[in-house]
């Protein structure tokens, strides 16, 4: 007898006959409902972390390459990561379009990574496809490496002179973001 | 023990505080004689109109909206009156898109604006067409000269005018609308009260003198577009207030939106909570039938 | 502790059954705030103030690590970093939001606990420590919220900033380097805004840390009760969870829908137009109020006016002193009621002044600190002060000792169920030895 006021064990007291079901149907929901606001709590704080607007905004950035002589190449800032922009010797763009497709992890010419009549004007991100380090060979004096292109210091991947990835452990070629010639000499990027 | 310095210490703040109300109440009764005597109220707590009358936008309220035509006009009022001396820092001219404006108009309306930049060849400070990723340039290069072009008075930045004073947008606006010659029973009851030469009298401005000259004068200003309401000083004011309006929260919207479905949600699940609180409490009512 | 007939945690899957070998944390809670916490079965929805104030601490170390994530604690680019999370930070507007009603909320939810506790006098023994550290908290509380305000870096963090630590200017011979020590400046600028976000980070833990104390000392004697009556056997209690876990729940429903009333509606209600300007070291705003949960210390600092002993002690320093004791006389309340009655409810002359003193004098305050510094709000504060300390100080040792309290029940099951029925249960006074 004391149980029905004393100390009640909720599983076991006042069990009527329709009465567990519903019951535990009102104590299911109500439940599942403050499980449903909690998880619906959660996205808020996860997307917060996701870029913001102004991150997101995409900026372009305007390069001036009147002052790259062949050969050279020099970098510049995009969306906050460095951009090579390289004007590619003869020689070089020789060497680039004698390697057959097949030796390529990355197969793509340089046709196809430059803009038609501007073959010689390598334009690409200076991220490695490896882990994200700046590679050496835009800045003067740096490593080329052995393919006379890029070359990531951190974990030896080697790029060829279309930026190509021919050795080391980088799985894809150096990026080329959208770009565009607005005259000769300038670049919009982005 | 604790007892007997509680209540010394208890009398002695109680004490002190009397002291204080009583050696008050005696110097305030003559100073109250002698303001009434001596001093005059000053002319600004007489004739300060503190209410704004009422402005209604449709983005008032937990239903509002933005109505877009008019935040385009107050736009189009800001960037022809108020741009020449007020900046709008933390607005980025890519947040026009959500005043109903495409990216291409974005563009245009950026490259209008001459942004702070350096020059690429020779490194110098220089400025260059906005782009939509730059936020609203300042018209002055810095506080100073600001300040020496507006007779010490910098114009503030608008980004938050409508949430940084009492009445928000309301009170823009009746600053707006409320220049105007000092009344004749201000002269009469003020002989002395004189607007300085670098104010301006308005009657919603806490001083009565603002340094601000009338920004908006005639009507038609500004020329609105084909289908638009007549540009009277008395739209010109609201649109640009409600313009202000979304440049200080321009999650507003969404904010009153989301708002909504969160309380609907909330209110579901406290009448389950109550429900199941009810169901877990009933096991503990004495059960007559039980005991009987 | 625990009353004898609390039950046994006893894990029937064999993963509970290994964590509890091994760390007993969901004994822990089982105890804590599980079906192992016999708790009096006539709490009244107003002991449903500490779980929400636990809530609240929560969501405001969760809101505040968001926010933290976007903030910079810089003079240059504070304001503009907030502005920065209103605006681009995905929910950001929402997060400072909650951040800054959940501020309030808090200061709603605790000001009603200590109301609670008052009442009830909650604080005589044998709960003395869980009184002692919930005064601790409330301080470390009011540390933490005014230097959160100052982050945003608008007006009113700046010359809130200068005024509360011109407060420490005011003791003697060390107040001023004091003042310029806590600033790390002769005003407040990048050094005091660095070291006000890094306390502000730190402090909400060193909160949960005294939280979790409060909670332990608790439960060695376990909760009081309306009736002030201590448990005398099981059918006093109930068991915290199911019970008191449906009631609390069910109370944290009603708080949440007011709470994002208004985050959503009016989320610039309880603040001040003046925070959306930038911190200006050369323009005071005309009026510089501190937050609303503030106003009743505020007005009691302000109170004093007069030099007191013929300007031994200047009237600053007096109104500083005052206002810390206002709430370090909190600390010796067990001390100062003596009386063995607890619950307001059997105290005719306590409840008197409870209701037509304490309560009218607090709101008074409350008005008086949000008011301008004029007539008469400055007399009726002073009024007020002088009822506050006597209130606590003189008035409730004297009631204390001189009061004849009302017939208690015999004990809580009594009260709830009436005598006949706690008869059957063999807990009345009718059936007791």
């Amino acid at each position: 007898m004391a149980d029905t006021t004393g100390t009640v064990q909720p599983e076991t007291a006042d069990i009527g006959e329709d009465g567990v079901r519903r019951r535990d149907f009102i104590n299911i929901a109500a439940i599942a409902a403050a499980g449903t606001g909690g998880v619906v709590t959660l996205l808020p704080l996860i997307s917060q972390m996701a870029p913001s607007a102004d991150v997101l905004a995409a900026s372009t950035t305007e390069v001036d390459i009147s002052k790259i002589e062949p050969g050279q190449a020099i970098k510049a800032l995009f969306r906050r990561q460095p951009l090579f922009v390289r004007n590619l010797t003869p020689k070089e763009i020789a060497e680039a379009d004698a390697v057959p497709m097949s030796e390529l992890r990355d197969p793509q010419t340089l046709e196809e990574r430059t803009k038609p009549g501007k073959t010689n004007w390598l334009i690409t991100m200076g991220v490695c496809t490896h882990l994200g380090c700046t590679p050496l060979g835009a800045g003067p004096g740096e490593d080329r490496g052995p393919y006379g292109g890029y070359f990531c210091p951190c974990h030896g991947s080697a790029y060829d002179t279309a930026a190509r990835i021919r050795k080391g452990p980088a799985p894809t070629n150096l990026e080329v973001p959208e770009y565009e010639f607005t005259s000769d000499t300038v670049v919009k990027v982005g | 023990m604790i007892r007997i310095f509680g209540i010394l210490a208890g009398l002695f703040f109680s004490l002190s505080v009397l002291w204080a109300f009583i050696s008050g109440a005696i110097a305030v009764a003559p100073v109250l004689g002698e303001y009434g005597q001596f001093t005059e109220p000053m002319a600004d707590k007489v004739f300060h109109e503190k209410h704004p009358p009422a402005l209604h936008l449709q983005s008032d309220g937990p239903f509002g909206t933005w109505d877009l035509a008019q935040l385009q006009r107050g736009f189009q009022v800001y960037k022809e009156v108020c741009a020449a001396c007020h900046s709008l820092k933390f607005v980025a001219f890519r947040d026009l898109e959500e005043l109903g404006y495409d990216k291409g108009q974005v563009k245009t309306i950026a490259a209008g604006f001459q942004v702070p930049g350096v020059d690429p060849n020779t490194g110098e400070a220089t400025t260059r067409p906005g782009m939509p990723t730059d936020y609203f340039p300042s018209p002055y290069p810095n506080e100073t000269a600001a300040k020496a072009a507006n007779n010490n008075a910098v114009p503030p930045d608008l980004s938050l005018m409508a949430k940084a004073r009492h009445g928000g947008p309301a009170y823009i606006h009746a600053i707006l609308t409320g220049y105007g010659p000092e009344p004749e029973a201000l002269k009469q009851q003020f002989p002395d009260f004189k607007v300085p030469s670098t104010g301006h009298y308005n009657k919603y401005f806490p001083s009565l003198a603002i340094a601000m000259p009338p920004p908006l004068t005639a009507e038609g200003q500004v020329s609105y577009a084909e289908g638009q309401p007549k540009p009277t000083i008395e739209q010109m004011s609201t649109d640009v207030s409600a313009f202000l309006e979304w440049t200080a929260e321009p999650k507003k919207v969404k904010r009153t939106q989301t708002g909504w479905p969160v309380l609907g949600f909330l209110l579901f699940a406290t009448i389950l909570a109550y429900l199941a609180k009810k169901q877990v409490w009933a096991a503990l009512k004495p059960k007559k039938k039980h005991t009987a | 502790m625990s009353f004898p007939w609390a039950k046994q945690y006893e894990p029937k899957h064999p993963l509970m059954r290994f964590l509890d070998e091994k760390l007993p944390m969901p004994r822990l809670v089982y105890n804590a705030i599980g079906s192992g916490y016999p708790v009096p079965r006539n709490l009244n929805y107003m002991w449903n103030f500490g779980v929400l104030a636990g809530f609240c601490l929560m969501l405001q170390i969760v809101t505040g690590v968001v926010l933290a994530m976007h903030y910079a604690a810089n003079t240059q680019v504070a304001f503009g970093t907030t502005e920065h999370i209103m605006r681009d930070v995905n929910w950001g507007w929402m997060m400072r939001y909650m951040h800054a009603n959940g501020a309030s909320a808090f200061f709603v939810v605790v000001y009603l606990h200590i109301f609670r506790g008052f009442y009830y006098s909650s604080y005589k023994a044998p709960r003395e420590m869980v009184w002692l550290l919930g005064v601790v908290i409330f301080l470390l509380m009011m540390a933490t919220a005014f230097m959160g305000y100052v982050l945003p870096w608008g007006q009113m963090s700046f010359w809130g900033a200068k005024v509360i630590t011109g407060l420490f200017g005011a003791l003697p011979v060390v107040g001023e380097p004091i003042q310029i020590w806590l600033l790390g400046g002769y005003a407040p600028d990048n050094a005091a805004l660095n070291r006000f976000f890094s306390l502000h980070f730190l402090l909400p833990f060193v909160i949960a840390a005294v939280v979790i104390l409060h909670i332990w000392a608790l439960h060695i004697p376990g909760s009081s009760n309306p009736t002030g009556v201590e448990v005398k056997s099981e059918s006093d209690t109930i068991p915290f969870h199911p019970y008191y876990t449906a009631k609390d729940g069910f109370g944290l429903g009603v708080f949440l829908i007011l709470y994002f009333a208004m985050v959503f509606f009016l989320p610039n209600y309880l603040g001040h137009p003046d925070n959306y300007i930038e911190a200006n070291p050369i323009s005071t705003p005309a009026h510089i109020v501190p937050e609303w949960y503030f106003w009743p210390f505020y007005a009691i600092l302000r109170a004093f006016t007069a030099d007191i002993f013929f300007g031994l002690i200047p009237a600053k320093l007096m109104g500083v002193l005052a206002m810390f004791s206002a709430i370090l006389c909190w600390f010796f309340l067990p001390w100062l009621d003596k009386g063995p009655v607890r619950s307001g409810h059997y105290r005719p002359l306590f409840r008197k002044f409870f209701w037509f003193g304490l309560i009218p004098t607090m709101l008074v305050l409350f008005y008086c600190g949000g008011a301008p510094a004029e007539e008469p709000y400055v007399m009726l504060s002073q009024l007020a002060t002088a009822y506050y300390f006597l209130h606590f100080l003189v008035i409730l040792p004297i009631i204390s000792s001189i009061e004849k309290p009302e017939p208690l029940p015999y004990s809580i099951t009594e009260a709830v169920l009436g005598k006949d029925e706690a008869a059957q249960l063999g807990d009345s006074a009718d059936t007791a030895k």
